[in-house]
């Protein structure tokens, strides 16, 4: 048998066994206690495997590389430096850039998707084919983020003016006798910034439309029925009932889409590799550590990037609290 | 100690002074059913290549080659080197990383590997030194290439018998023999996270040929700056006399891949006359499809400066050794051998570091591997010489530059600060 094979096995059937002996045999352990300090202890035993694995996979790698963003690149002995890596970061040229696009990137990737999801949301909320429309929508999302990549390069390809368009866009748009322009080759005006953003747009309109799809259908109809009753237009509906309703939702949706966009890699890298002005944080992070090979950079970037997703996460757990505890 | 661990010991020590012993065997006798894991950045009929070539000797030792290939060398070996979790033999990304990795203390010097009087006789000088680290050979060329061929369409003009000898010749006999060709220069510089290196070739021929050798050392050593009239001069040439003509124009140069570069040559009628690109070419696209010596030729750069003439670009896949075990060193002086070699270069595409390999498959591959024998001058791809952030920050220059986004004194002045920090650390 292939040795693979054997190892996922084991992995498939040890990890659940190992577990259930862990539980176990802290059992007896905690029926040996004396009855109040049970249940004081219990908890903390169940949690502990899980607090294992966080601590080691998440808040060491944390504290390591937040400590390594003030050393030097060798691998070998790095030496300290002090903020010389964050001073790198704040004085270079694309460093500054990749902020710019991230900005871009938050700010449109978040309004286009929850705009679009909520327009959909509520559009699709009175058709009678809106299953469909709505798993039409959500499909891009089943693609990995390469693969859609790939499948946009060939919608934005270019081919010197004259010859035959194999791009879809340069095609359609040749039929009325513009172009062709080369999407993913323009710096100007961050076209080619934007063109990836609409990539991203397209994949990611289908969560935000499913999730707030959700909360529309969580309204209670009768206090639709009510402001109808009252002589409300269907867009006073919206704007007053419907919409204040969803607001925790819309905040939800918006803050996870922040946080998608300011960690945007994968689509920047199989495009443009940050080529034509399309530089974000994630890929230069990439870049310092696996390209130049220089540890405290890359963890410098790793760490601004960390910085400027706290107070987002933080608002999007005050908020779901906030909902939990409407309920 | 339990009795079944007392009775194993003595097993366990007579396996350790087993192995003991193995490690400084040298007969390859004793490495049957060993493995030796290779890693490489050979795919498809690259791979099938290097797995025909390792079979010889998998059947004369009764060991194992185990090969993985990766797009991703770089993010393998850097992760690798940190780690030490490390193939036993793997493809160096350059001449740049090899130091680093040799520094590191992570290769194997290979000195007492190979036969070294043989390796010295057999393989090319410029290639023997360039595997070389602080006095001691850290990597081997397992394939060469000659950068800066110039390919043309004999059916549009055959300049077979008569090729351009200096690079205002070729603009003259590119102008008289234009033709139905929409342009002098086919240019595709697209190369996914690697877009721009097609560029930096084309620098690189130029300042060797007009600022010669020494210039050229010191320019990739990070010795003298870009903004350098020298360095600045190339710049300039290629973007008047290649991105100026070129096919489609700056916007098709930027967007066009490497390998398909060279499919206007073909069509009809051609889209260029052109098209400057290294030896491995015919084995990408439109060149496949296509017959050696009727579909398509090539001559060598044409001297641009007299005082330089004879001057030649090459690279290849540099090899280097991360576990010193008896299979990866056997392993190892069987690469370099003309015999192995030999089974390569007969797949065509390749060129050997080996003088002794001569089973060229076709008169253009033979004609490729006499310009390495041949040249005056030989010089490594500069950009692969350079630390990987100056090579990746000369990668997005020439994107930047070719596209036109960027003035030359713009591109010059962000290399300039990428050189002050890349040979810095």
């Amino acid at each position: 048998m292939d040795p693979r094979l054997v190892t996922a096995i084991e992995v498939v059937v040890g990890v659940p066994a190992a577990l259930v002996a862990y539980i176990w045999l802290t059992e007896r352990i905690v029926t040996l206690l004396p009855a109040k300090a049970r249940n004081r202890v219990r908890p903390w035993l169940w949690l502990g495997p899980a607090l294992v694995f966080l601590g080691f996979f998440l808040i060491y790698p944390t504290i390591r590389t937040i400590l390594r963003s003030f050393q030097s690149r060798n691998p070998r002995n790095p030496e300290w430096v002090g903020l010389d890596n964050y001073q790198w970061f704040f004085t270079n040229e694309g460093a500054r850039s990749a902020l710019v696009n991230n900005v871009l990137w938050v700010v449109l990737l978040t309004v286009f998707t929850v705009g679009l999801g909520l327009l959909i949301a509520i559009l699709v909320d009175r058709v009678r084919y809106e299953s469909w429309a709505k798993s039409i929508i959500f499909l891009p999302l089943a693609i990995s983020m390469v693969a859609a990549g790939v499948i946009w390069k060939y919608m934005y390809d270019f081919r010197p003016p004259g010859e035959q368009q194999t791009g879809t866009l340069n095609a359609a748009i040749g039929t009325v006798g513009l172009g062709p322009v080369g999407w993913l080759q323009s710096p100007k005006l961050h076209v080619t910034t934007f063109a990836l953003i609409a990539i991203m747009v397209w994949m990611w309109t289908g969560f935000a439309m499913v999730i707030i799809s959700a909360a529309v259908k969580g309204i209670d109809p009768e206090l639709l029925e009510a402001a109808r009753l009252d002589g409300a237009g269907e867009w006073q509906v919206f704007r007053r009932v419907t919409f204040p309703l969803l607001g925790p939702t819309l905040a939800v949706v918006s803050t996870t889409m922040v946080i998608t966009s300011l960690k945007t890699f994968d689509i920047v890298y199989t495009l443009t590799n940050g080529n034509y002005d399309t530089e974000v944080i994630a890929n230069l992070m990439i870049k310092e550590m696996f390209t130049i090979g220089d540890f405290g950079r890359a963890s410098a970037v790793a760490v601004v990037l960390l910085l400027a997703i706290i107070p987002v996460m933080a608002f999007n757990i005050r908020q779901f609290r906030a909902q939990e505890s409407v309920r | 100690m339990s009795p079944w661990i007392r009775r194993l010991a003595p097993v366990a020590v007579v396996a350790l002074v087993a192995t003991g012993c193995s490690s400084t065997a040298e007969d390859d006798g004793t490495i049957k059913g060993k493995t030796v894991t290779v890693i490489g950045t050979w795919g498809g009929d690259e791979q099938e290549a290097f797995l025909e070539m390792v079979k010889p000797w998998e059947e004369q030792t009764g060991a194992k080659v185990k090969y993985t290939g990766t797009r991703d060398i770089n993010t393998v070996l850097t992760t690798g080197v940190a780690s030490g979790v490390l193939p036993d033999l793997a493809g160096l990304p350059g001449p740049g990383q090899m130091a680093d990795y040799a520094k590191a203390g992570a290769l194997v010097p290979l000195d007492d590997v190979l036969d070294i009087a043989t390796y010295n006789s057999e393989t090319a000088p410029a290639l023997v030194n360039l595997g070389k680290t602080d006095g001691k050979v850290y990597g081997v060329f397992i394939k060469a290439a000659v950068k800066g061929l110039i390919w043309y369409n004999p059916k549009l003009h055959d300049y077979g018998a008569n090729p351009p000898k200096t690079w205002s010749e070729l603009l003259t006999q590119a102008a008289a023999n234009q033709g139905a060709a929409k342009a002098t220069w086919c240019l595709g510089i697209e190369s996914g996270a690697a877009s721009g290196w097609a560029a930096t070739d084309w620098i690189e021929d130029i300042v060797l040929r007009t600022a010669g050798p020494e210039v050229y050392t010191q320019w990739y050593q990070g010795k003298i700056k870009w903004s350098d009239p020298a360095i600045k001069n190339a710049f300039q040439l290629y973007l008047d006399d290649v991105v100026g003509k070129t096919y489609g124009g700056a916007q098709t140069a930027v967007s066009t891949n490497f390998g398909n570069a060279g499919d206007p040559l073909f069509a009809n009628p051609p889209g260029c006359q052109f098209l400057h690109q290294a030896s491995f070419i015919t084995g990408f696209s439109e060149f496949k499809n296509h017959t050696a010596g009727t579909d398509y030729n090539f001559f060598p750069f044409p001297d641009i400066d007299e005082k330089y003439a004879g001057a030649v670009e090459g690279a290849g896949d540099l090899f280097g050794m991360f576990n010193d075990t008896p299979a990866a060193r056997s392993l190892m002086r069987y690469l370099v051998t003309a015999q192995a070699q030999d089974i390569w270069v007969k797949k065509g595409g390749a060129l050997s570091a080996n003088k002794n390999a001569t089973s060229y498959p076709d008169d253009i591959s033979k004609r490729s591997a006499q310009i390495i024998g041949d040249a005056k001058i030989f010089v490594f791809d500069a950009s692969d010489s350079m630390p990987t952030a100056m090579n990746d920050a000369f990668w997005k220059g020439m994107v930047a530059l070719t596209s036109g986004s960027d003035s030359i004194d713009k591109v010059l002045a962000d290399l300039d600060s990428a050189q002050k920090d890349a040979y810095a650390a």
